[in-house]
Parts: structure tokens; sequence; C-alpha cells
């Protein structure tokens, strides 16, 4: 189900901003469809960033992230070349994982 | 700017709820921390996350924006200066469940990360950044929402 992720990591001085976009419905659990039954919660739980194979932030998100989440972070010593992997789970054990080169 | 007085008395409002829940140690973060993420309020959101008495600091800075005219997505983020951090959390009071979002930093991550939340209604948010010594510091915004972000 899960379209891929926009990943955009670009070089400022000796750290790479990080920026990632993901596509998920982020259903909160709260809201009820029109027949009246609570639609049932989805969303997020984990994000994983890793910059060369090595973890270097985890993330635990609730249903108040927002629709399509977006995350930005800053990762120290990353250079032109170097891979960046996001991954994420979400409650439904679904998972993708995207990869972006640092530019 | 908040004034010396409502500083002061969110502080003391904080730092009790989360001592009348008491301190825990910090939970092993391998799982989703269903207890916090459950958690109603801001008190037992840090409970969950094993965090101590929070104070109140300038070294902790939360981004936003003042009025959001969408509640579905407001973009704020957390922030600190100060070193030796474990984990920085997203919370708004006012939502069902106070726990947004937590990210748990590494040395080779600056402490500083955003992303956009949903909010209910207008609320306190919080930036809250706990220390690997168990410390807690946290600052706070208050964010306008025009539209909810919960609604149908």
């Amino acid at each position: 189900m899960a379209d891929p992720m926009r990943i955009r990591a670009q070089v400022t001085g000796d750290k790479a901003t990080v920026r990632v976009l993901m596509s998920h419905e982020m259903e909160t659990g709260q809201r009820k469809d029109s027949a009246g039954k609570t639609i049932p919660a989805w969303f997020i739980q984990e994000v994983t960033v890793a910059h060369n194979g090595k973890n270097v932030l985890t993330a635990q998100w609730g249903p108040a992230v927002s629709k399509n989440p977006f995350m930005q972070c800053v990762v120290k010593g990353a250079k032109a070349g170097d891979k960046i992997a996001v991954t994420w789970v979400d409650n439904k054990g679904d998972k993708r994982t995207d990869e972006a080169t640092v530019s | 700017m908040k004034t010396r007085r409502e500083m002061l008395s969110s502080g003391a409002k904080l730092a009790a709820l989360m001592a009348s829940v008491g301190l825990l140690p910090a939970t092993a973060m391998a799982d989703w921390n269903k207890v916090a993420f459950d958690a109603k309020t801001l008190a037992e959101a840090v409970k969950g996350l094993g965090g101590g008495a929070p104070v109140a600091s300038k070294d902790v800075t939360i981004t936003g924006p003042d009025i959001a005219e969408n509640g579905a997505v407001v973009p704020v983020g957390a922030s600190t200066t100060l070193a030796g951090v474990k984990q920085l959390a997203l919370m708004v009071e006012k939502n069902p469940n106070a726990l947004a979002a937590v990210f748990n930093v590494t040395d080779a991550v600056e402490p500083s990360v955003s992303t956009r939340v949903k909010m209910g209604q207008s609320s306190n948010v919080f930036a809250v950044a706990i220390m690997n010594d168990g410390k807690v510091y946290y600052a706070q915004k208050e964010i306008k929402v025009t539209l909810g972000g919960c609604g149908g």
C-alpha cells in the first residue's frame, strides 16, 4: 500500500539536513465514519534514520502526528555521497524503507 | 512573550502534575511505548517516558506558529543547546493523548528535530528534553488553532 517516501539530504558544512516526507494515512482512531462507526487507528509507530547503515535516530510516534508525516533532522558528519535510509513501521506491522544519497 | 508569572505558574503546574505520579526509571525503548502514548495528560506521558521533575529552560527551544490555520497540520520543532540529550518529545496539552512524538537522539545527530502534528484545539505545546541523567527540561508555546484537526 505504501507509496515511497521522499527523502532529501543536503550537506551544510559538516552536517546534513535530512527531510523526509512519508505517505501514510495516520488515522487517529478517534474519528467516526458516516455510519457512526469508529475508524480504527492506523499510524506510524516507529521511525528509524540510518546513516551509512548505522542507526542515528529512532522516533516513536503517536497518532497525533499529521497525515503524510514530515520529519526533519540533522545528521552530523554526513558527506556528499553518504547513504541515508529511513524506515517506518506502523501499528499494523507494515513497514517501508527508502534510501537517499546525501548531496 | 509570556510574563514571568505565567511561566512560573505553568512550570509549577507541570511539576506538580509530574511529581504527583512519582518518578520512574527510564523504560526500555525497544518497543513502542504504549504507556506514554496512552497517557491523557502531560504528567502521565512524562512518567511513561521515565523523566524526572521538569524544569523550564531557555536552552530548550520550541518552534511553531503563533496561529495555526489548520489544526491537522501544525509544524512544530524541538531543539536544545544542551549536551547529553537522550530524548526530545513533543506534547500537546489539550489533545486526547498528550504525547505526539518522541525522538531518541544519538550523538550522531543534532538535538534538533521537527515534524508536523495534529491539534484538536488551541493549546500549549511543549518541547520536552529528557537528558541522559534523567533531568527534564522543557519549553512551551501557545499555539492557537482556528480549525481543529481531530474532527471528521
